[in-house]
């Protein structure tokens, strides 16, 4: 049968089979699954249908747990049921999955695999989280590329059927979840093939119902329990041959043969290499290189981990085996070696005595490659083949890394290669906003789909979510492709941003006579000169071909605006000659179509009139014969950053973290901070600058830049008599400093993004040109000089006392120095000014747990840290734990906190006649309300230290409270814990902890900043997104109302709440986060903040927070219980009413707009709903404020 | 008493009609002008510009992230079909069509050839009874004279009425140095109907803000001087219908507007201030004044006061303003 080929990547193959398999669907999103999720509740939202012609319900639930919650009673009650997880989502799944194993209830769960956290939290793929769910009672079957995803997919649910064990089919996270390539797609009819009715109506008739009544999930004792879980062990024996049995009826079906099993290699094969997973691609590659040339290597791919065949396992082995070496994506410290190792050995030596293994026991040794993704190559596998023809080859080896400690890792030849020459490579880099990666998809479902070649396709992004590079890698050709890895040896390397020719080694990976295409704007005549002298070089002596094309101004002259995928798309096919040049473009139209059809006919007309364009602006450079340029690339930090980062951040930055030795790296995920300085990363092309006479000195761009690269400072004149020549200074405007003084505003060009929200929110405008204002936006580049010199020069002044701010005033708040800059948000984010404000009101004596999620992405992904510290070496100090425990995690900091300063009391009061009566009494008496209690608290800490290091010589009986004492000192300076996190963490997943945390009455500051979605993975509905709204997994506008958090938290009585939008009232802001510190109990603030994921102008976000407050949404007010006591009503509600309808706010923004355009009528109809909510609510809070003081103390 | 006029080859029950604006974006809303007597409608301007506007915008903010970060490739819902066109528009000419018994005619404001023959196709194929279109240029160009302007103006009526087979009204700005020869132009271009006059958004400046700010008044009776003055020059010397727009209030305004030679008069403001049951008001004290003053139908008084039918011709034109200026006493 012919089938139809699809070019497609992982999670797509694998949420294929799924959908058309189950009839409910419990997910939660997490990363690299979500798009699994994603996929089939887009095709339930258009109605597609399931093999029994029904649309699977799909439900998105508040956690992992939860998700697995409701997998579990689905099953329980007939239902076929599935998920979607990976990494800690697995790990939440984990006590249902014992339940829904041990009640012998077929369910796949399909993972795409990833890291766990550990030292570090890591996105990408390995197998820590699968191998941590070995003893579950789950079957475990693992595909190892985007075919199997989908053929494994279904045979999985069909053992599952007939086996009754439930099954975790696992494929890598993003290696093959995210890698798009050319498969067969499986038919309806094979998928029916493979479930009969009878596998379903057998699951069905093992339900719950009250028709038939039974219970299960009972408690049993001593006496029985141990028996029950004896009770399935046949299950689990016959489990592998019906894998089998199911994989033959596939074979029969399609073709594609696998076994439990499988081996490649030569017949006489004597070094065996085994694993599992898309790395025994990159090996079976190499193997079939390397048997090519007579030698005797083969290997085993592991299909079905567990249960684990024995038997099947040594019949795969040919009989001439020698050497066994078993590799294992996972660690697990301090075990005698990684899981598949020890199976491995298990196996052999269980057959070894009894006497049934086929050949001498062989040298086993386990090793460990790939975690995290790390790159694994033909060219490590072939030192592991070559390290096995030792006498002795190193047992519980590492590849890929240097691991110079124990010397654990193997040293390899990167230059080794097995490629076919046939295949075609490309590189492509490209930022994140320009559309290369969407193109490149396209590309290669053009080739995949429109030729007999093969295709796969590769991405990898940045770590940075603003001004983000990201590299396509392509592969295309007429053999099968099982490159597992990055492309080196490009036959075509293109660059779409030309400024990434001053930070990368572009052409590192091109190979000889491949060619180069450039998007410059630079003319022609004159481009050359415009490289820097490594590319010249590699240009000339890689014999390579140069193009260029000014994409923008086709994209500019066809209407595209900055989108210039299309254009580079075009380029591609006219230069690589895959295809003949009219049916390329024919089939680029045709993608073209494909793509934005549905988003209006003129877009599709642009893109075709770009198509159309380009080839005509696309031209051919002559390549000198010598290099004329002696511009080098640009270091990652600066000659004079501290050792760490000069040794180890720096290769990180430059993109050489591979090359990282471990004795470099921290021993317990423990970094510096402050480092985002260090890493000057020049991504915005337009910078704000002062205008000093224009200036009303508001603070008010320093307050709302999210990057903290906008300060201001008041100073003495004496800073102002060796300034840089075009530092800016002008007489400050008040009188509170002291007569004379000076106030500067200054910008860090290098690190800005550029988002232009200063300018937008800055209130003065020059008078003679009223489109200037007092910030206004210029290029960068001919500034970048000078202006680097004067931030220097910036920073060498002091800031103000801060014991002579008013720090609940907003202007002054924003002398405060910022200990949270620079950091990798989003150009314009709307969390960060937040953020930034804890930092510099609290900074020097906070200590914040923050959840998972974009906050900790931005604050703690490495390789830079923006938490940051001030001259005297005090900073916040932060962790991130996970994503549903950040509110307990943040009590934890407070309960330790507390205790310390207890034990620092008691101590004290025993060291009395030491120290003195009086001085005693002040340190534990001091008042530490405002800036100069917590000053005058340090000096005496100060003085405790020295005190206690001169008495501890003769301490004698005391010795131990002295020491103890030293250590504890710091902790009777007030500290400031705050929680942080989004409305994903505070809504959903963390809302137990959360609602436990306050109710715990601890002194906690727990700062939500709500973006109303899942913003770090990728836009999906949370319980605070509010109704009409479009999200993932709300396609059709939410129907529900914004869960109300705050109103949940004032019912508690004692728990200070604020929510608080920055720019709709930037004073009640600050007010709140003063109130809220210094409360002494549980303080809740939460805070609007705009997000790309509302589809609006991130340069004027401040302006859809103010358009929230007016239309009611979102009000303003603070709940605070001290005035309760105080016979005073503690609630005020601080914004004005609905000025204007919630539509004029709501269709702001593209999440709400985009449904009148999909669907005008519901959108309507949800539009008066929300605006009723909008109603409904501010009469409860005005009743709530216009509450007496006495009934709400009674209350 | 028959109040029934023709317009644009349309029988219409009398000659008030809400012309294009905000009274008529919703199907519910064109029902009440219906119901208050309303004798056609002509719904509110089609913008080809807003419609790719708002298709690009969505596409920007849709995917202008996507393929940037490793844990998000996209943050919306993707493959949702948008009505990115005009279908919300076409829809509401459809559902008026259903839903009234009166003609509905659509307005369209095109900004490129292509987009007025396209969108005026689509518009007919949803079944409008007649177009309007709704040109202006705003002659700001420097490097553009009033020739290339009006050419543009012309080339367009052409190439609609070449598209379409119905009836195409083009309503105007005074804003021509030889009005009368650029509506004899359009006319030959096979204008079937002329709407005099368009009136635009001004801008105005926020002195708290400094900021510079659309300004939207609503039209004054004085606004109908000029559309009385030029309806009433043009009335019998071309061949398509005069439609008379800007500052008609009252019963009377309807009838002088008539008497000039206007087929129709089309109301906004008026509408907008006192709500559509101001239609049949004025229907009421037109019938009065006409029963009164004794007309026995609106073409009796079509006309009757215009350029070649008053006694003294030369008070429509300059020589007029100069003796208005003469006799103001000081």
């Amino acid at each position: 049968m012919q089938r139809k080929k699809v070019t497609i990547d992982g999670n797509e193959a694998a949420a294929y089979v799924a959908f058309r398999t189950n009839e409910v669907i419990a997910i939660y999103p997490i990363t690299p699954s979500s798009n699994m999720g994603e996929w089939c509740d887009q095709w339930a939202s258009e109605h597609k249908k399931n093999i029994w012609g029904m649309t699977p319900s799909v439900s998105e639930l508040q956690s992992e747990g939860g998700a697995s919650g409701s997998v579990h009673g689905a099953l329980q009650t007939g239902a076929l049921t599935t998920t979607f997880t990976a990494s800690q989502g697995l790990l939440l799944m984990i006590p249902n999955m014992y339940k829904i194993a041990g009640e012998l209830t077929s369910t796949v769960f399909h993972v795409s695999a990833r890291s766990l956290a550990a030292q570090a939290l890591s996105i990408f793929g390995d197998h820590s989280d699968v191998m941590s769910t070995r003893s579950t009672g789950f079957a475990m079957l693992s595909s190892n590329s985007v075919q199997e995803v989908m053929d494994f997919a279904l045979i999985s649910q069909a053992a599952t059927l007939e086996s009754r064990i439930p099954f975790i089919h696992f494929f890598d996270g993003f290696r093959t979840s995210h890698e798009v390539m050319k498969i067969e797609e499986l038919t309806d009819d094979d998928i029916r093939s493979m479930i009969t009715d009878e596998m379903v109506i057998s699951h069905r008739n093992r339900a719950l119902t009250p028709d038939k009544p039974f219970i299960r999930g009972t408690a049993q004792n001593p006496d029985v329990y141990f028996q029950g879980r004896e009770t399935v062990n046949t299950f689990y024996n016959v489990c592998p041959s019906i894998v089998q049995a199911q994989m033959d009826k596939f074979a029969a079906l399609t073709g594609r043969q696998y076994k439990l099993f499988d081996y490649y290699g030569a017949p006489d094969a004597e070094r065996i290499v085994i694993l599992m997973g898309s790395g025994a691609e990159a090996v079976e590659e190499t193997v079939e290189y390397l048997a090519s040339k007579g030698e005797k290597v083969g290997m085993i791919k592991v299909r079905l981990y567990r249960p684990f065949s024995i038997k099947d396992l040594m019949d795969a082995f040919p009989k001439t085996t020698k050497t066994i070496t078993v590799l294992d994506r996972t660690k697990e410290p301090g075990a005698p070696g990684d899981p598949l190792y020890l199976d491995v050995m298990n196996a052999i030596t269980e057959q070894f005595i009894a006497g049934e293994l086929p050949f001498a026991f062989p040298k086993i040794t386990g090793g460990r490659y790939g975690l995290s993704s790390k790159e694994f190559t033909p060219a490590q596998v072939k030192a592991i083949y070559d390290e096995m023809l030792k006498e002795k080859p190193k047992n519980h080896f590492t590849i890929g890394i240097i691991e110079d400690v124990t010397h654990s890792s193997l040293e390899y030849d990167p230059a080794f290669s097995v490629e076919a020459p046939e295949t075609f490579k490309g590189k492509f880099y490209g930022l994140g906003a320009d559309g290369t990666v969407g193109a490149n998809k396209n590309s290669i479902k053009i080739i995949g789909e429109g030729t007999d070649f093969f295709a796969q396709g590769y991405f990898v992004y940045d770590s940075k979510k603003s001004g983000s590079m990201t590299t396509s890698h392509l592969r295309f050709g007429p053999k099968k492709i099982r490159s597992t890895y990055l492309i080196t040896g490009a036959n075509f390397v293109a660059c779409h941003q030309q400024v990434f020719l001053e930070t990368t080694d572009m052409l590192k990976d091109a190979a000889e006579g491949s060619s180069f295409l450039l998007n410059t704007q630079v003319p022609q005549a004159e481009v050359w000169d415009s490289l820097p002298e490594k590319v010249q070089r590699d240009l000339i002596e890689k014999k390579m071909k140069l193009y260029i094309i000014d994409a923008y101004k086709v994209a500019t002259e066809t209407g595209m605006g900055g989108r210039i995928n299309s254009v580079m798309q075009t380029c591609f096919f006219a230069i690589s000659k895959i295809l003949p040049k009219e049916q390329a473009i024919d089939m680029i139209k045709i993608a073209i179509k494909k793509t934005y059809g549905s988003k209006g006919e003129s877009i599709v007309k642009m893109n075709w009139d770009a198509v159309d364009k380009t080839l005509e602006n696309l031209h051919e450079v002559e390549i000198p014969a010598s290099v004329t340029s002696t511009e080098q690339l640009r270091g990652a930090v600066p000659s004079h950053a501290p050792e760490f980062v000069r040794d180890v951040t720096a290769m990180m930055i430059a993109g050489h973290g591979d090359m990282i030795p471990v004795s470099k790296m921290p021993v317990d995920g423990t970094y510096p901070s402050g480092t985002t300085k260090w890493e000057k990363r020049n991504i915005a092309l337009e910078v704000p600058v002062w205008d000093a006479d224009v200036c009303i000195q508001c603070n008010k761009c320093v307050l709302v830049c999210p990057h903290a690269t906008i300060r201001a400072k008041v100073f003495d004149r004496e800073f102002t008599e060796n300034t840089p020549g075009t530092f800016k200074f002008t007489p400050y405007k008040g009188k509170e400093y002291g007569e004379g003084m000076q106030y500067s505003l200054q910008v860090a060009v290098e690190d800005c993004t550029g988002c232009g929200i200063c300018v937008d929110i800055c209130p003065a405008k020059n008078k003679r040109e009223t489109r200037l204002k007092a910030i206004n936006m210029v290029t960068q580049l001919p500034i970048r000089d000078q202006e680097r010199e004067n931030w220097d020069y910036f920073l060498t002044i002091p800031d103000v006392d801060r014991r002579k701010l008013k720090i609940t005033n907003v202007k002054d708040s924003q002398f405060l120095e910022p200990l949270f800059e620079f950091s990798g948000a989003c150009s314009g984010c709307g969390e960060t000014p937040y953020v930034k404000l804890v930092s510099q009101l609290y900074g020097d004596r906070s200590i914040i747990a923050n959840a998972t999620g974009c906050s900790s992405i931005y604050g703690g992904n490495l390789p830079t840290t923006p938490w940051s510290m001030n001259k005297d070496g005090r900073g916040p100090a932060w962790s991130n734990s996970l994503f549903e425990d950040n509110a307990e995690f943040g009590l934890g900091f407070r309960l330790a906190l507390d205790k310390h300063l207890v034990q620092a009391k008691e101590i004290l009061m025993r060291l009395v006649p030491q120290i003195g009566e009086r001085f005693v009494y002040d340190l534990v008496n001091a008042d530490q309300s405002d800036e100069a209690g917590i000053y005058e608290q340090r000096l005496r800490v100060e003085e405790l230290k020295t005190k206690l290091n001169e008495i501890l010589p003769g301490a004698n009986g005391q010795t131990s409270d002295v020491k103890q004492l030293i250590s504890l000192a710091d902790y009777l300076v007030k500290k400031s814990v705050w929680i942080i996190g989004g409305d994903g963490w505070a809504y959903d997943i963390g809302y137990g902890g959360l609602d436990h945390v306050m109710a715990s009455g601890k002194n906690v500051n727990i700062l939500v900043l709500d973006t109303e979605v899942y913003s770090n993975t990728g836009g999906q509905c949370s319980k605070s997104t509010p109704r009409a709204a479009v999200a993932k997994f709300a396609a059709g506008g939410k129907p529900q109302a914004k869960k109300d958090l705050g109103l949940m938290a004032i019912n508690y009585g004692n728990v200070y709440v604020a929510k608080v939008a920055m720019g709709a009232n930037d004073a009640h802001t600050v007010r709140a986060f003063v109130e809220a510190e210094a409360y002494d109990g549980p303080s809740l603030i939460i805070a609007y903040s705009h997000c790309i994921a509302h589809g609006i102008d991130m340069s004027t976000g401040m302006k859809n927070q103010k358009a929230a407050v007016d239309s009611g949404h979102w009000q303003l007010y603070r709940y605070h219980p001290d005035l309760a006591k105080e016979g005073k009503n503690p609630f005020k509600l601080d914004s004005k009413g609905m000025k204007i309808p919630f539509r004029d706010y709501a269709y702001m923004e593209t999440r709400y707009k985009m449904l009148t355009k999909s669907s005008p009528e519901d959108a309507e109809r949800l539009m008066q709903e929300a605006q009723q909510d909008v109603i409904d609510k501010w009469k409860i809070y005005e009743n709530l404020a216009a509450a007496t003081g006495e009934n709400q103390a009674t209350n | 008493m028959d109040l029934s006029t023709n317009y644009l080859g349309l029988q219409l029950k009398n000659p008030i009609v809400p012309s294009a604006g905000p009274v008529s974006q919703e199907v519910a809303s064109v029902k009440r002008l219906e119901d208050a007597g309303a004798a056609a409608v002509v719904l509110y301007s089609l913008f080809e510009e807003q419609i790719e506007a708002e298709a690009l915008e969505l596409l920007h903010y849709t995917t202008h992230y996507n393929e940037s970060y490793a844990e998000a490739t996209n943050y919306f819902p993707q493959d949702i079909e948008y009505k990115a066109g005009p279908e919300e528009y076409l829809n509401l000419i459809r559902k008026c069509k259903e839903q009234c018994e009166i003609p509905i005619i659509a307005s369209l404001n095109g900004s490129s050839t292509g987009g007025w023959i396209k969108y005026a196709k689509k518009i007919e194929e949803a079944g409008a009874d007649a177009l309007e279109l709704n040109i202006y240029l705003l002659p700001t160009d420097f490097n553009r004279s009033g020739q290339q302007i009006e050419q543009v103006y012309i080339d367009v009526v052409k190439e609609v009425k070449r598209a379409v087979n119905m009836k195409v009204a083009v309503k105007l700005s005074p804003f021509f140095s030889s009005f009368a020869w650029m509506a004899d132009q359009l006319d030959r271009a096979g204008a079937d109907g002329l709407v005099l006059f368009n009136r635009f958004y001004q801008p105005d400046i926020d002195l708290d803000t400094l900021d510079v700010v659309p300004n939207v008044l609503l039209s004054t009776p004085m606004a109908m001087r000029l559309p009385l003055r030029w309806v009433g020059i043009l009335y019998g010397r071309l061949n398509c219908d005069l439609a008379a727009t800007s500052g008609i209030y009252s019963e009377k305004d309807v009838i002088k507007m008539i008497m000039a030679g206007a087929k129709i008069t089309q109301m906004l403001s008026s509408i907008i201030k006192f709500g559509p049951n101001h239609i049949s008001d004025v229907l009421t004290k037109m019938r009065f004044w006409m029963e009164a003053n004794e007309y026995a139908s609106v073409e009796m008084m079509r006309g009757s006061m215009s350029y070649i039918n008053v006694a003294d011709p030369s008070k429509f034109e300059r020589a007029n303003y100069m003796k208005v200026i003469s006799s103001v006493k000081l």
